[in-house]
């Protein structure tokens, strides 16, 4: 914790409240609101890089809306000292009709560059990209990789004392990924100040000194970043796994009504290294149906590992209408290491490619740390998502 | 690893409480990213066009047929002396560089939300480029008055230096209307539609496809009052150097604008800082 003199951002007893079910018209107003944020109280020295966990609905981008001036607080205040960088999406206001130079510009101007500080970086904002040779061509020619690559090399040149990051790197491939962490890290290490939301809580390990956890919009743990990570695993695990419907898509004609995942001998959303998966779908269709059940899981930064569907097994799920069905998939001893997962679950035609449900991140994995190599020690997190038996053996030459 | 200690600026984050002034200090700072939307816009707007800007000439050019047919060949409107085609014409061009910034400006918040909602920017900026890019259409648009003022010879006097300040007048008009609904366009979608129709209706009560000599001289102060009427009679009387006299109607509608514009400011600087809350 910084003393008082040399803060960054100062937040004093701050407070949002929405107004829900606000809808356009004139004559409905329904005066049911929510503290979206509450009585929150931190502050951040300079160079620090603090972390913001918590699960969904707990505020953390609501905060980071507040500390760059989207909308304003609804009590308490805020004091920020340096100029404020904020990139909480990718790609603001890129236009597809121009070329990836005027977006540059565009995008630049719009977080508050000059148009000579986007010049002076020019060279440096394309090479991050790698895109010299596409410079000139209108983005939307661009693949999706190649379009947020471009967008966060804007984004960490910009020249700031304070930069707010929400979950800008869910995007993009790993390689990719990687870099936006180290890019992140090195300017973490120019002593800029950084603000960093995220669920990945390795790469917020990795670059925060400190975190603060939220839950219901208050700070309900603050300290060193291993300590809240800690204990925020720890108090999930107790946690029931509750499934996730709130990106739910699909026509409905059949619907996942309950859901679990688990290791073969844990808790529900618990799994230990090495162990067997287990997941659980509980369906319910209007009319009898023939579908095919999948689901995918994925690395808490959205990276698809495998994919297990009944379809590749050529295998074909007969519902009865109105009534509850239940099917189990069992996956052999996955290599997975410690760390946060999570499960899209997917209904869909057996043959037609009807969606009938689709819950994407419906349900979380969380993989606890096991001796799986035989060293006597639990394997510790470290580069890479799963892992192997290997053996090192010095060679003769 | 600290940074050098520097006289940072210090930024306060609370609720704001009542009127928070008009804002165009920071709409000063924000010249460059004002100058940069543009681009974007008038880039983007041409790009992906077969002839492009020439749409800048076309449409204009359209609508004078369809009024010289319908308003000057059916209806024989007068046209104080002036061929209809031309006198219609710069009718139109004034009127529709009103039209569309006004209606763009009105829209520039809820069209662009994608953009208030994640980055912090001054937000009255979106406002402004809409009247700027509508201005540079209007100022691309001359083109084709000057072909047809040449076409049938005539020449505009030293009335045409007047010609800026019309423009002014006109920019400042769409930009009151702009700053008043951008807000509440976020709120209520349908104000949309609504502004379509007023504006729609509004060009009836401006002498755009009529000379004002229909207007009985006992009502002609009524309907003077409008700001539109001084906007199409100042560019008509800048160009081809016919009109009336500015007298009082004028001044009052001149302190009518610079009211609109100097409460719309405000009432955009009130509304905007939680609009995304509300959208």
């Amino acid at each position: 914790m910084s003393g008082g003199g040399d803060f960054a951002i100062r937040v004093e007893g701050l407070g949002k409240r929405y107004r829900l079910g606000r809808g356009g018209t004139l004559f409905a107003r329904r005066t049911e609101t929510l503290w979206a944020l509450r009585q929150v109280r931190f502050e951040v020295g300079q160079g620090e890089v603090v972390g913001i966990i918590g699960p969904n609905g707990s505020g953390k981008s609501t905060l980071l809306r507040l500390l760059a001036q989207i909308t304003e607080p609804t009590e308490g205040r805020a004091t920020i000292r340096g100029r404020v960088g904020s990139l909480l999406e990718v790609g603001t206001g890129f236009h597809p009709d121009l070329t990836g130079r005027e977006n540059i510009y565009v995008n630049g101007a719009m977080l508050g560059m000059k148009r000579r500080e986007i010049d002076r970086r020019f060279a440096e904002i394309v090479a991050f990209a790698e895109l010299e040779r596409f410079l000139d061509t209108p983005v939307k020619r661009y693949s999706s990789g190649m379009y947020v690559r471009l967008a966060f090399a804007v984004a960490a040149h910009l020249e700031a004392d304070i930069l707010l990051v929400d979950e800008v790197l869910a995007v993009g491939d790993l390689a990719f990924q990687e870099r936006c962490l180290q890019k992140l890290g090195s300017l973490t290490r120019d002593g800029r100040t950084v603000l960093f939301v995220s669920h990945n809580l390795v790469a917020v390990e990795g670059l925060c000194s400190r975190a603060i956890r939220l839950d219901h919009g208050q700070v309900a743990a603050l300290g060193p970043a291993v300590d809240v990570i800690r204990d925020y695993i720890a108090g999930n695990r107790r946690a029931p796994a509750a499934l996730n419907i709130e990106a739910r898509a699909g026509n409905g004609a059949v619907r996942i009504v309950g859901a679990q995942a688990r290791g073969t001998s844990s808790g529900p959303g618990l799994m230990l290294m090495g162990e067997g998966l287990e997941v659980v779908l509980d369906l319910e269709a209007q009319a009898a149906a023939r579908v095919s059940l999948s689901f995918v899981v994925a690395t808490h930064m959205g990276f698809k590992l495998f994919n297990a569907s009944t379809r590749d097994v050529q295998q074909t799920v007969e519902l009865e209408g109105g009534r509850r069905t239940r099917w189990v998939c069992r996956v052999g001893p996955l290599p997975l290491r410690a760390g946060a997962y999570h499960l899209d679950l997917g209904v869909a035609g057996a043959t037609a490619n009807d969606t009938y449900d689709y819950l994407p991140r419906a349900l979380n994995l969380e993989v606890t740390p096991r001796d799986v190599l035989g060293s006597g020690q639990p394997l510790a997190a470290s580069d890479g998502v799963v892992y192997f038996p290997y053996v090192w053996e010095t060679g003769s030459t | 690893m600290q940074r050098p200690q520097r006289a940072a600026s210090e930024t306060v984050i609370e609720a704001s409480r009542g009127w928070r002034g008009f804002g165009f200090g920071e709409l000063w700072g924000a010249r460059e990213l004002i100058w940069v939307l543009c681009g974007r816009e008038l880039k983007s707007k041409y790009r992906q066009m077969a002839i492009g800007p020439l749409w800048i000439l076309l449409r204009p050019a359209l609508s004078t047929l369809v009024f010289t047919v319908v308003f000057g060949g059916l209806a024989k409107l007068p046209s104080q002396g002036i061929p209809y085609p031309l006198y219609a014409l710069a009718g139109l061009l004034p009127w529709t560089f009103f039209l569309e910034a006004a209606r763009a400006a009105s829209g520039s918040l809820a069209d662009r939300l994608d953009v208030i909602s994640k980055v912090h920017l001054p937000r009255m900026v979106l406002p402004v480029v809409a009247v700027l890019s509508a201005a540079v259409d209007f100022v691309g648009s001359l083109v084709l008055l000057a072909i047809v003022m040449a076409v049938y010879r005539v020449v505009p006097g030293a009335s045409v230096l007047l010609l800026p300040a019309v423009l002014l007048f006109t920019a400042a008009v769409a930009l009151a209307v702009g700053l008043w609904l951008a807000t509440f366009s976020v709120r209520f979608r349908d104000l949309r539609f609504g502004v379509a129709y007023a504006l729609f209706g509004l060009m009836f009560l401006t002498p755009v496809a009529y000379s004002p000599e229909v207007i009985p001289p006992a009502w002609l102060w009524l309907y003077q009052l409008n700001p539109a009427y001084w906007m199409v009679e100042g560019f008509r009387y800048a160009v081809l150097g016919v009109g009336s006299t500015p007298g009082l109607a004028c001044v009052a509608a001149l302190a009518a604008t610079a009211l609109l514009l100097l409460s719309g400011a405000a009432v955009f600087r009130r509304t905007e800082a939680s609009i995304v809350d509300q959208a």
